[in-house]
């Protein structure tokens, strides 16, 4: 039997009363949402937060909806929710492709987008997703709402730009023409972390990259992406040679841990496989065969 | 804290400790011992019900967030002392062994299969990815799964949920 530490519980009813809380309680207060990382860490006492402010019911927080140029996911989407989304389907299947491998579907019931990013785990799927997409992070604070780019929200593992009495809102996704994008991963079996898991997104005019994203997850990237292989890729012909040589490059930048799941030199070629496996998937989706 | 929740159409109000875990209130608080626990840390599925509909790991879900909601567990199967057609399915297909994993693995498979009243193997498979049996080896499993869909397609009863919603009563358990 585990059980978390005492602590208060409150629910929030709305954006605003979950930033009350939070700054009622002054840094004490802890957002849980779906929970699926926060309770097994307050079981192991590796969390203590004094008050839970739960945000379940929270319903602004909830939804996929495209607005203009933007899809905008809602922080407490679940990531069920996420992977039936016709919308997302269609406009970013990355993020299908990333969901369908996340957890299982009991968990994917549960968890939220909004939980997997800020838990920020090195291992998180959508992190890595997300980052290929150069989406934005929408996050509410006491006084302002700020909008960050989510290349800069990851601070180190387990770490995010979200300050104590702040709450994420939603991710934004730029809705641009030309664009394909995929996720790939590698794990020891269905439903567990990976070993080693890429996504990428490009935006092609014609047969020229104008704008590419590569996310990496637990390959040890810096804020999980692979920014020396992107610069390389961007303005050039897609092209089998050039996506090889994007995963040599993001293979070469990359530190992956050295765990039970592989030795790094392993993770490295993994990297660099995965790399130009999604790339190679995300421009045949763009209409670009290599 | 006083919290009110509604399992299998009864309510039942309780003062908790905020820390209690749904899967130990469904045991402990109201004596309903058919939710298993496993592993306890949300990966094997022994602890599987429905909250709001939905199939959950109840170890890894508050007792306080069920406030106000409604929980559906193993008990709710058998109605009328007639038995849901996944759990006659298990018993014809030798779904069960130890019996362990089973009250999860069923109440994952009612949900399936009011989703998909046809699912394919692949389809079953999936959807019991993320629970864990350690005598079965599966086959016989979504072989019951498989069996149970044809069982209700075949009965006048569809043997849905749809049916226990209309029978649900908002009783205040002493
Ligand atoms: C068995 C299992 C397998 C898993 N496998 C995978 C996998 O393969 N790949 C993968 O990527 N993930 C995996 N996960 C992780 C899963 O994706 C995350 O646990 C989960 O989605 C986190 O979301 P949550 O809503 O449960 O977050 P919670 O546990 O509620 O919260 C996590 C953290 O985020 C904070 N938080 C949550 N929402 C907000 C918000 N809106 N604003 C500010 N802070 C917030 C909380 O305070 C907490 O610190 C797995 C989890 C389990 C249990
Ligand atoms: S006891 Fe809940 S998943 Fe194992
Ligand atoms: S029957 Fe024993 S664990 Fe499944």
């Amino acid at each position: 039997m585990q059980v978390p530490a005492q602590f208060e519980y409150e629910r929030a009813t709305s954006v605003a009363h979950a930033v009350d809380l939070l700054v009622k309680y002054n840094g004490a207060g802890r957002v849980i949402a779906g929970g699926h990382s926060l309770i097994p860490m307050m079981k192991l006492r590796l969390a203590r937060p004094e008050v839970l402010i739960d945000i379940n019911e929270v319903g602004e927080l909830a939804g996929i909806v495209r607005d203009g140029d933007e899809l905008r996911i809602g922080a407490l989407v679940r990531h069920n929710e996420l992977l039936d989304s016709a919308e997302a389907a269609q406009l970013f299947p990355i993020l299908v492709d990333a969901e369908r491998v996340i957890a299982d579907p009991i968990v994917r019931n549960r968890g939220t987008v909004g939980g997997s990013l800020c838990q920020a785990d090195p291992s998180e799927d959508l992190s890595a997703a997300f980052s290929a997409l150069r989406a934005d992070a929408v996050i509410q604070g006491p006084q302002i709402r700020r909008t960050v780019p989510i290349r800069d929200f990851f601070v180190g593992p387990y770490e995010t730009v979200v300050g104590p009495d702040e709450l994420l809102v939603e991710l934004r996704v730029p809705v641009r023409p030309g664009s394909g994008s995929a996720f790939v991963k590698v794990s020891r079996r269905a439903g567990d972390w990976a070993v080693g898991a890429v996504g990428a997104a490009v935006w092609l005019a014609g047969d020229v990259i104008t704008e590419i994203g590569i996310g990496l997850s637990a390959l040890g990237a810096q804020n999980f992406v692979a920014v020396e292989a992107e610069d390389f890729l961007r303005g050039r012909v897609v092209s089998a040679e050039a996506f090889a040589e994007a995963g040599r490059i993001a293979a070469e930048h990359c530190d992956p841990p050295v765990d039970q799941r592989g030795p790094a030199d392993y993770k490295r070629h993994l990297a660099a496989t995965l790399v130009a496996r999604s790339l190679t998937l995300a421009s045949h989706r763009a209409g670009r065969e290599v | 804290m006083d919290i009110t929740v509604t399992v299998n159409g009864r309510q039942y109000r309780r003062t908790i400790e905020p820390r209690v875990l749904l899967a130990y209130f469904l045991r402990d608080e109201l004596g309903l011992t058919g939710t298993h626990l496993g592993c306890d840390t949300s990966n094997c599925g022994a602890c599987v019900v429905w909250l709001d509909g939905l199939p959950v790991k109840s170890c890894t879900v508050l007792a306080a967030m069920a406030d106000g909601k409604q929980v559906r567990t193993v008990e709710s199967l058998a109605r009328n002392g007639q038995l849901d057609p996944v759990q006659q399915a298990f018993i014809d297909c030798h779904g069960a062994q130890c019996g362990f994993c089973t009250p999860g693995m069923l109440m994952t498979a009612r949900w399936l299969l009011d989703r998909d009243p046809d699912p394919s193997e692949e389809r079953i498979r999936e959807a019991i990815s993320g629970q864990l049996c350690r005598c079965t080896g599966y086959e016989n499993i979504v072989r019951a799964i498989r069996r149970a869909a044809e069982l209700s397609n075949t009965a006048d009863d569809d043997g849905s949920s749809a049916a226990l919603a209309g029978e649900q009563r908002d009783e205040v358990a002493s």
